[in-house]
């Protein structure tokens, strides 16, 4: 046997496919049955693509790296559910590119925190965190609210959003500036559409308290908003064989 | 740029092509520069514009010059030199962030300023992880395999002016990197944050760094591959494998610093995972084993303890590696067969490591009283001491029931850090002690004692932080699952933050005394460098093998 090996040793290209072929073989075992078993990723009601605004929101998340303290799983262990809520789906994440799960939980979790507190107060507590949970050791983002959304791209982020799976229909994607400025304005007229488009939970509403402008604010509030409220829990049964992985 | 000068030199191949590229380059950054509406992404094609237009002008003045010529009987020592400067350059950089952000953590109303958002945790902890992962190890790396390369195969490196680009090419790669962490560029991929152009220009330098290594083996006299260009062989092309597949995603447009990944949710997850605990695995460990393997054996004077051992220890190590990503996903929405996989391997994983561990450590067998007399030799071996007990701890923290108390905790920083700070930057520090006497033609290094004085403030550092990590990860593991006789959780989130504080400070004094360790480096490799001897050492007995020289490859590869 040690004798084979020196072939090895005395071949720089054996060597090389040697490696590629070994390194090849656990990935390929675990991750690609991920692509095509049907039990991977549960059946539920209520998974929608991002709003424009939302969508724009979870950029400012990942911009500003809330993920890195901030984990969106929450595991099927007894305190975890009573603390934050009903534990993660990978439905929930279906289209989430790139997934946000995390690995540290510097600050809670965050995978069902949509509902849980008033516009006003994610508002305070990300202008000043300290002023509101005085232990925090949360940074503070108050330039947020002073910084005007650029969102004069989002169609494209809508359509490399298509390219990659998520269903935006064409109509999502022609009307994707005016959904984002209905979204922050609670008397635009379009809000009829939007939830047409986007389902009727969508939040339409100031959500910075700023009724002038849409800030980065606006967008990471309907982001944060919306988050882990989308299934409808009532009709999920988990303990079904089909959900049991 | 420095070339290998000589009267009898050849034109350096490829210096002209490489200019016709950088022309190009130049042109075509500025045409993004100028049509760009994002202005994250003007920055960085402007970046790339005075790299191109700076390494160009340098080309055109040598080649005027009749600078660049090399001579194929010498080594090519130049690049290496570079690399080790840049190593402890940006060491001391992503040390320094990590003081930073461990004392936002111990001291938020002092270290954030709510004026620079761009100075928050969130973006300066990947500043963190890149710079000391990708900017120290990476350079660290690079420099040993050229080094190490070049002597076991008794061949100066191949392709001419090719492996000054890889070197510069991936000081680019980091200085992107990291302006793009402060302007908020970021895919959000743990350990893989640069956005879509950065990870092609990394390809690019990375494919001309594979070509390089396998061409200089291409050239070597030696019939046999040493066992150290093995492990490097496998990090490369590994390091390849991952990078390409973890970063698959479509731009936004062409001109916009914006991705969105292929993939999405629980595979997204697993592909992140695969790649996140292979970084580790082949960048973090296959590439320092490789360290290991030239510079314990050369640094003792002994041959490798058990050739059939590292034949095992390769194939079994890089083999069983691959497995164990799914361990970083215990217990999330990930199906649990995969689960169960990750933790069957992680836990496989311990025989390899510690394989890998005891040839190293016993390479030393009849040479056991270097660790008393020689610093560098004892830094040479703690830091297999400390990938040991990392080795042993991560199995554990894979097991699912551990994984259940300790993910997202303060334990896994922890964990990280016993093989960060011990392991790498430890068998990083070892090398460099040994390389600087060797490149710069020095007799010994500037003073001995201050290795000693480096060895003990960062052991002291490093012992600090992962105790303090452990008191804190266990203790907000157990509080978060803590329950009162009436049924409710005893705890909200903030009582667990607030109690880690103490912990906190202690992580950072321990971060704070790391750092000093590799200031006392970096002094004295700069005396050595400029030829100096402490005073106080001028009698001393040197205990430096002989250096520089050709290595018996034969000897130190036959058992």
């Amino acid at each position: 046997m040690w004798k084979h090996h020196q072939k090895l040793e005395r071949h720089s290209l054996l060597l090389v496919i040697g490696i590629l072929v070994v390194v090849a073989i656990g990935g390929l075992v675990e991750i690609s049955p991920l692509f095509y078993l049907e039990s991977t990723i549960e059946k539920v009601d209520g998974i929608r693509p991002y709003t424009p605004l939302e969508l724009e929101g979870r950029d400012v998340y990942i911009r500003e790296g809330c993920y890195v303290c901030h984990s969106q799983m929450i595991r099927p262990l007894r305190d975890e559910v009573e603390r934050y809520g009903h534990y993660s789906l990978a439905a929930e994440s279906m289209y989430d590119h790139p997934f946000q799960w995390g690995s540290k939980r510097t600050g809670p979790d965050l995978a069902r925190v949509g509902g849980k507190y008033s516009d006003g107060w994610q508002v305070d507590h990300l202008t000043n965190p300290r002023a509101v949970v005085p232990e925090s050791v949360m940074p503070p983002y108050a330039f947020l609210a002073k910084k005007d959304l650029d969102y004069r791209d989002i169609a494209d982020k809508l359509r490399a959003q298509r390219t990659v799976g998520v269903p935006y229909t064409d109509a999502m994607i022609t009307n994707a500036v005016t959904d984002l400025e209905t979204q922050a304005d609670p008397f635009a007229p379009g809000g009829t559409a939007l939830k047409k488009r986007y389902g009727p939970k969508v939040n339409q509403r100031d959500f910075d308290g700023q009724p002038d402008k849409i800030s980065d604010m606006d967008a990471l509030i309907a982001y944060l908003q919306m988050l882990g409220t989308t299934v409808d829990f009532t009709t999920y049964k988990a303990d079904a064989g089909e959900n049991l992985r | 740029m420095a070339a290998i000068d000589g009267p009898k030199g050849t034109p350096t191949s490829g210096a002209g092509l490489l200019a016709g590229l950088l022309g190009i380059g130049v042109f075509l950054t500025i045409f993004m520069a100028s049509r760009t509406p994002d202005p994250r992404f003007m920055v960085h094609a402007y970046i790339f514009m005075a790299a191109f237009t700076v390494a160009l002008a340098v080309l055109v003045i040598g080649i005027s010059a009749g600078r660049f010529v090399q001579s194929d009987d010498k080594y090519e020592d130049g690049v290496i030199r570079a690399g080790v400067i840049a190593s402890l350059f940006w060491g001391v950089v992503g040390m320094l962030v990590g003081v930073v952000i461990a004392s936002q953590l111990s001291w938020p109303n002092l270290f954030y300023f709510p004026e620079f958002g761009w100075l928050n945790f969130g973006r300066l902890r990947p500043l963190h992880t890149s710079a000391v992962i990708f900017a120290f190890g990476g350079n660290v790396l690079i420099a040993t395999s050229f080094y190490v390369v070049q002597r076991t195969c008794k061949a100066r490196l191949a392709g001419g002016i090719a492996p000054w680009v890889v070197f510069w090419g991936y000081q680019l790669f980091i200085v992107l990197a990291a302006t793009g962490y402060l302007m908020g560029v970021t895919q959000s991929r743990e350990y893989a944050e640069p956005e879509w152009y950065v990870d092609i220009w990394l390809t690019v330098v990375w494919v001309t760094y594979l070509l390089v290594f396998l061409g200089t083996i291409w050239k070597r006299k030696e019939p046999h591959i040493y066992v150290a260009n093995w492990f490097y062989l496998a990090f490369i092309v590994t390091v390849a494998m991952l990078h390409i597949v973890n970063n698959l995603a479509v731009p936004v447009s062409p001109l916009s610093s914006r991705s969105y990944s292929l993939f999405s949710g629980v595979q997204d997850a697993l592909v992140q995972w695969w790649y996140g605990h292979n970084a580790v695995g082949f960048f973090l460990t296959a590439g320092f084993l490789a360290i290991m393997y030239y510079f314990i054996p050369k640094r003792a004077e002994r041959p490798v303890y058990s050739y059939r051992l590292s034949i095992v220890h390769f194939w079994a190590l890089i083999f069983i590696y691959i497995w164990a990503g799914p361990h970083h996903l215990h217990y999330t929405a990930l199906p649990q067969w995969a689960q169960t996989l990750g933790m069957t391997f992680s836990i496989m994983l311990w025989m390899p490591s510690w394989g890998g561990m005891i040839n190293g450590l016993m390479t030393l067998s009849g040479a056991w009283d270097k660790l008393r007399t020689d610093a560098v030799m004892r830094m040479l071996i703690a830091s297999l001491a400390f990938y040991g007990m990392s080795t042993f701890e991560g199995p554990v923290m894979s097991v699912r029931a551990v994984n259940a108390l300790s993910h997202y905790t303060d334990w896994t920083i922890g964990h990280v850090h016993s093989g960060a700070l011990g392991w790498v930057g430890f068998v990083s520090f070892g090398a460099i002690y040994c390389l600087v006497p060797w490149l710069w033609k020095r007799p010994r290094l500037y003073s001995d004692r201050l290795v000693e004085w480096h060895f003990w403030i960062s052991t002291t550092g490093i012992l600090l932080y992962i105790a303090a990590m452990w008191v804190s990860g266990i203790m907000e593991g157990l509080m978060w699952r803590e329950y009162t006789s009436e049924g409710f959780l005893a705890y909200s989130f903030v009582q667990t933050v607030e109690a880690k504080h103490v912990a906190n400070m202690i992580r950072a004094l321990g971060g704070l005394l790391y750092l000093s360790g590799t200031l006392i480096m970096v002094y004295n490799v700069w005396r050595t460098i400029r030829g100096d001897v402490a005073a106080l050492e001028t009698n001393a007995i040197l205990v430096q093998p002989a250096a520089s020289g050709p290595v018996p490859t034969g000897t130190v590869a036959a058992e």
